[in-house]
């Protein structure tokens, strides 16, 4: 073969080989970094495996909140949507914006006792912020609701 | 009297910019030399006028003036006065008017340092500044005039700056981010007005690049306080969260840095210009994009503190016009400022190119990954949300820059047009095994662990080390005295190496952080302790203590190294007066080789509370190597032949051929 046909021909198997292997880390990366956000109404309903990492986000349902008798820096509450109540357990340091009766949004699994392991829980930033997952939950939820009725 | 000084400046402003982007531009095409000589006066009018209108939003700030809406929203009589001073930036209109004040500023430095520039050239720059900063000025007096006044019902006390913000970091880091987001503007207009023009050669490139080096230089600065300023602030340990915020302020920043790689090219050799042009569109772009994610809310994300969905629409309207503008306009004009010289195989020109796939591809990855959520939720409706996280950014960014630190290193080594493969052999077999070597062998002598990744990273970035010092050590060896010939060396070259270096230095802090930190996250009762390393830490309990404008659970932690009494910390817990807001107060022991982090997280009855004691090494080297970085490409700037006169070439390279290569300054063979 023609030296220079055969550097082009090099060339362009570099590129295709490159492209490959950049799609095929795009599309593991995704599937590591992705996680679908679901309501407590949509985890009550069975939609997600156990282990499997998703979003939940909800209000922290009042007087559910506890702080000492569990292991460590470990804590529980309940996330809710109004319609359905998930049981939440985390450990580690809370931030400063988590109150009972305020939204939450959550990364982390259920495990095989229906409980939600969060291993990260948002913090906002603004008292009078609400983000877009909860407030799409909640709506969602009282749709549901009224529907029912 | 003084904020309606400041509205109507900010509308003189408007209508000298207006006249900015059209009497110059229009004198360029009917040849008029005074129409074209008017962008000068001009830009400095507007940058006078914008100027007054920054004074007197400062002067409303400093004076606590509660009936213009902006300063009660966001100050109080309490604010300490620089933190006043600072909450002119401190929310959505005050920031688009540094923006703007930043904007004319660039405007008016590049009417000032342009001595050499021919006269048309600058007149087109400069209207193509001038047509963004009416732009953004509109955007300003319609849509958020921080001068608003509310006469009727003025409060009697300022509603305070958001607490996160009172903080050093407020100070200095948007200013730095936005030098460098509208410092590419520069580089934008440079290339709008080359593809007016179909003038593009090695003098528009030597033009372009002090500029594209300065703006990149002040993002870096400002991408690195950013990322300090969440490390200490937040509370959370960490440095960098893949926030799209940050993501949006990376992006410009990596084609920024494909941008100065392309356009050394572009200088020396006269070829990639097409695909640079498309660069510093892309680079403003980038930053633009940034502004709108930022301030439209349409992604959760931390930083969304000023969301408004309607100044979104129109700053996104503004966005397509800018972005779709020159894009059709590169369409159009592309072709004509083709490049044509070869080069082979393993020419530094390949290597530049392959530098400039790697951060455009990573860019184009983080872009996908930061839009995923929006475009998720088009297609499947606003109930069906997903997020990405870290995981995603982490497995793809990474692979791509130990592939860039590779051949960063071996292009060290290169030579423009060709590069005998047996000379790189010759020249980085030896950085090699020393790399290997030293990379594997210091964490296992240090940890006597064996962690892969860590090893790699280490060796790639001791690599790049070795590739500099072997360069600097033949480039030296010719001279009677090795100082005389480092002395020798041209400015841009010293400051493309000290670059390097810092990057270097930013993979090694990055490595050892996150493979070697220690974080705990306890439970502790008073008079509990734990130990990390040869250090322990005492919890003394908590007290409370009042601040100017806050009061504060103060937690005392006595800590020891190796049983040795070592020093006190006193992370807090804040409470601001004017919202109730509460806010982490960490504190740190900063290090060269390790931080101690302190910060307390919530009381958890019975006065124990949770405690957060991590053990960083070598985390300050991530905002060093930023700051080594930023000093490369300030250094490189100061270069000599970037202030010499070259009217002569830049008006006898003729259309779209290669460049002289006289103008290799100095005749060093290596001179990026």
């Amino acid at each position: 073969m023609h030296a220079a046909r055969k550097q082009k021909l090099m060339i362009v198997f570099a590129i295709l080989l490159g492209s490959a292997a950049t799609v095929a880390l795009l599309l593991f990366a995704f599937n590591q970094g992705l996680n679908v956000f679901y309501t407590p109404t949509e985890v009550a309903e069975g939609k997600v495996a156990a282990r499997q990492n998703f979003r939940i986000g909800g209000m922290v349902k009042e007087g559910s909140l506890v702080k000492q008798g569990l292991e460590g820096s470990r804590i529980a509450f309940v996330a809710t949507d109004m319609n359905e109540d998930i049981p939440v357990e985390y450990t580690g340091v809370l931030p400063d914006l988590f109150r009972e009766g305020q939204g939450v949004v959550a990364d982390g699994y259920l495990d095989e006792s229906g409980v939600f392991q969060a291993q990260q829980i948002l913090a906002k930033h603004d008292e009078n912020y609400m983000s877009a997952e909860v407030k799409a939950a909640l709506d969602a939820a009282a749709a549901k609701k009224a529907e029912q009725q | 009297m003084i904020p309606e000084l400041g509205n109507f400046a900010v509308m003189l402003a408007l209508c000298l910019a207006a006249l900015q982007a059209t009497i110059p531009l229009v004198g360029t095409y009917t040849g008029n030399q005074l129409w074209m000589s008017l962008c000068r006066p001009l830009s400095s009018g507007v940058w006078v006028f914008i100027a007054l209108a920054f004074a007197c939003l400062a002067y409303a700030f400093l004076q606590d003036d509660f009936s213009v809406a902006y300063v009660a929203r966001n100050s109080n009589s309490m604010l300490p006065a620089y933190y006043k001073f600072a909450a002119v930036w401190g929310a959505h209109e005050g920031s688009l008017l540094l923006w703007v004040l930043i904007l004319a500023s660039w405007a008016y430095a590049v009417s000032l340092l342009s001595r050499n520039l021919p006269l048309d050239i600058l007149a087109r720059v400069l209207s193509v500044m001038g047509l963004i900063s009416v732009g953004f000025m509109a955007f300003l007096l319609f849509t958020s005039n921080p001068f608003e006044r509310q006469l009727l019902n003025m409060p009697p006390e300022g509603a305070d700056l958001n607490p996160l913000l009172q903080d050093f970091g407020l100070i200095v880091h948007p200013p730095m981010l936005y030098m460098g987001y509208v410092g590419f503007s520069v580089a934008f207009s440079f290339a709008i007005a080359a593809l007016l023009t179909g003038r593009l050669d090695a003098a528009w490139a030597r033009w372009t690049r002090p500029w594209t080096n300065a703006a990149w230089a002040f993002l870096t600065v400002g991408i690195a306080l950013g990322s300090w300023w969440a490390y200490y602030e937040l509370g959370w340990g960490g440095w960098w969260f893949w926030d799209p915020v940050e993501n949006v302020s990376f992006m410009p920043w990596l084609v920024g840095t494909a941008l100065i790689h392309s356009l050394a090219v572009t200088e020396k050799r006269g070829v990639f210009k097409s695909w640079t042009v498309l660069l510093a569109i892309a680079a403003f772009s980038l930053s633009l994009l940034g502004a709108f994610i930022v301030r439209s809310g349409v992604i959760t994300s931390v930083h969304a503190f000023a969301v408004d969905p309607e100044r979104g629409m129109v700053l996104l309207a503004l966005l397509l016009i800018i972005i779709g503008g020159s894009l059709f306009l590169y369409a159009l004009r592309a072709p004509v400022v083709k490049g044509s010289a070869s080069y082979e195989g393993t020419s530094r020109e390949v290597f530049l190119l392959i530098n400039n796939i790697l951060l455009v591809v990573s860019t184009a990855a983080i872009l996908g990954g930061t839009l995923a959520p929006l475009i998720y939720e088009a297609i499947y409706g606003e109930a069906n949300r997903i997020s990405v996280g870290p995981p995603y950014f982490n497995i793809v960014f990474l692979p791509l820059m130990a592939l860039l630190s590779v051949f960063l290193g071996l292009s060290t080594f290169s030579r423009w047009k060709r590069t005998s493969v047996a000379h790189l052999k010759e020249q980085g077999t030896k950085a090699a095994i020393a790399a290997v070597i030293l990379g594997i062998g210091l964490p296992l002598l240090f940890t006597m662990e064996v962690d892969w990744g860590a090893m790699l990273a280490l060796s790639l970035a001791l690599w790049i080390v070795f590739c500099i010092a072997r360069d600097l050590w033949d480039k030296s060896s010719n001279r009677a005295s090795r100082v005389a010939a480092l002395k020798s060396l041209s400015l841009s070259y010293w400051g493309m190496q000290l670059a390097h270096f810092g990057f270097a230095v930013i993979i090694c802090g990055v490595v050892l952080t996150s493979h070697y930190s220690v974080e705990e996250d306890v439970r502790l009762a008073p008079g509990e302790s734990i130990e990390i390393g040869s250090y322990e830490f005492r919890f003394d309990g908590v007290v409370e203590r009042a601040g100017p404008n806050y009061d504060a659970a103060s937690a005392t932690i006595f800590v020891t190294k190796n049983g040795a009494e070592y020093m006190t910390m006193h992370p807090e817990k804040r409470t601001y007066r004017a919202r109730g807001d509460m806010q982490t107060e960490a504190d740190i022991d900063v290090g060269f080789f390790r931080d101690l982090f302190t910060a307390l997280g919530d009381e958890r009855g019975e006065g124990a509370w949770v405690v957060r004691v991590h053990l960083k090494p070598f985390v300050f080297w991530i905002w060093f190597g930023a700051m080594l970085m930023a000093a490369g490409g300030i250094t490189a700037i100061l270069d000599r032949r970037y202030r010499t006169k070259r009217v002569a070439d830049a008006i006898a390279a003729p259309l779209g051929t290669t460049a002289p290569d006289t103008t290799t300054g100095g005749g060093a063979p290596v001179n990026a």
